[in-house]
């Protein structure tokens, strides 16, 4: 594979890295990365990694553009407020940058569907918003050996944390079961400040482009938390654990499944 | 005695983790908690003690995102 003069100008200040360089630059144009979400961490995730030249963006949602979702989710337009986010998105993903490959996925990503769709990706990038639909990528991930970048934003907070199966801890490792649903307020009730979707989308695209270029430190075993109040980050040691039901020595889960209510919501504090 | 919670150090009576997540009003099924960087099982929740100096984090599930 060989770039244009165009592509090499458009890719100049990524090949003018060491890190990257051309061959790197050619890593990324093979690359494919699935984000399971187009709105609010996807969006972002979604302009700068085609805006980096990936090769093939998968991008799966089954819901179309809400006038709600506008102040957070920066891949869709006013004019596009009734139309299926995978259209929407791929629209702006292309007209960004026409090299890259959109596969659009305009359904919900289920136990059933997961690991096929999985299969064909790189890596994979958490943008769902209810527990049932993180566990299930947790779970579909390692079944499958994908890396994975797992992101979540509430209120004023969000979280990154990079998973390689068998290598560092899962989020069964930490949270091993989704909140009971009693507990759990919906995201329309819980609200967020829609900025916080572009910081933490952007480090999960960090990550994954790390994760396709083999450079630096991934952030596995750490969970990096972003207070926006205070402009703060706080990183958490994490660590695999022995007894995880999915990744521990003596799995209890051996096979996909949904695990708890997708509308039950996905607030966090108490 | 003196702990530190998600990085802050905090005056605590003592007692166990469990006793400490009640005073702060933390269910104990919505929180998961590290002390001195061990990821607790929640079974043992009301068997750990915490000593002066420890260093406790809670980390709260995080949903949202799209």
């Amino acid at each position: 594979m060989e770039f244009t003069d165009d592509q090499i100008s458009r890719y100049s200040r990524h090949i003018l890295l060491p890190e990257v360089g051309g061959k790197g630059q050619k890593k990324i144009a093979k690359a494919k990365i699935l984000l399971v979400g187009a709105g609010g961490l996807g969006s972002p995730a979604a302009l700068y990694l085609a805006a980096a030249g990936i090769g093939t963006i998968g991008l799966i949602d089954s819901d179309v553009v809400d006038l709600t979702n506008l102040h957070r989710q920066i891949l869709h337009h006013t004019s596009d407020v009734g139309r299926p986010k995978v259209v929407s998105g791929k629209e702006k993903i292309q007209a960004l940058n026409p090299d890259v490959k959109v596969s659009m996925y305009e359904e919900r990503l289920t136990s059933g569907n997961a690991l096929k769709i999985i299969g064909d990706y790189d890596v994979v990038i958490d943008g769902v918003d209810n527990f049932t639909a993180k566990f299930l990528i947790n779970d579909a991930c390692f079944f499958a050996g994908k890396p994975l970048v797992h992101g979540g934003i509430l209120r004023f907070d969000g979280r990154v944390t990079t998973i390689v199966p068998k290598q560092s801890a899962c989020y069964r490792c930490i949270f091993k079961t989704p909140p009971p649903p009693g507990l759990v307020a919906s995201c329309q009730e819980a609200g967020v400040i829609g900025v916080l979707a572009g910081i933490i989308g952007t480090i999960q695209a960090t990550e994954a482009l790390k994760l396709v270029l083999g450079i630096g430190q991934p952030l596995t075993n750490r969970f990096l938390d972003f207070d926006a109040k205070k402009t703060q980050f706080r990183e958490i040691k994490v660590k695999r654990n022995p007894d995880c039901a999915l990744c521990g020595a003596h799995p209890t889960i051996t096979e996909l499944f949904d695990d708890g209510d997708p509308f039950a919501g996905c607030a966090v504090r108490p | 005695m003196q702990v530190k919670i998600n990085g802050k150090a905090e005056e605590i009576a003592g007692g166990t983790v469990l006793d400490l997540l009640q005073t702060k009003k933390i269910e104990p099924q919505m929180v998961a908690v590290e002390v001195n960087d061990i990821m607790l099982d929640r079974s043992h929740l009301g068997t750990t003690s915490l000593k002066d100096g420890d260093r406790v984090e809670f980390l709260f599930y995080m949903g949202g995102g799209r």
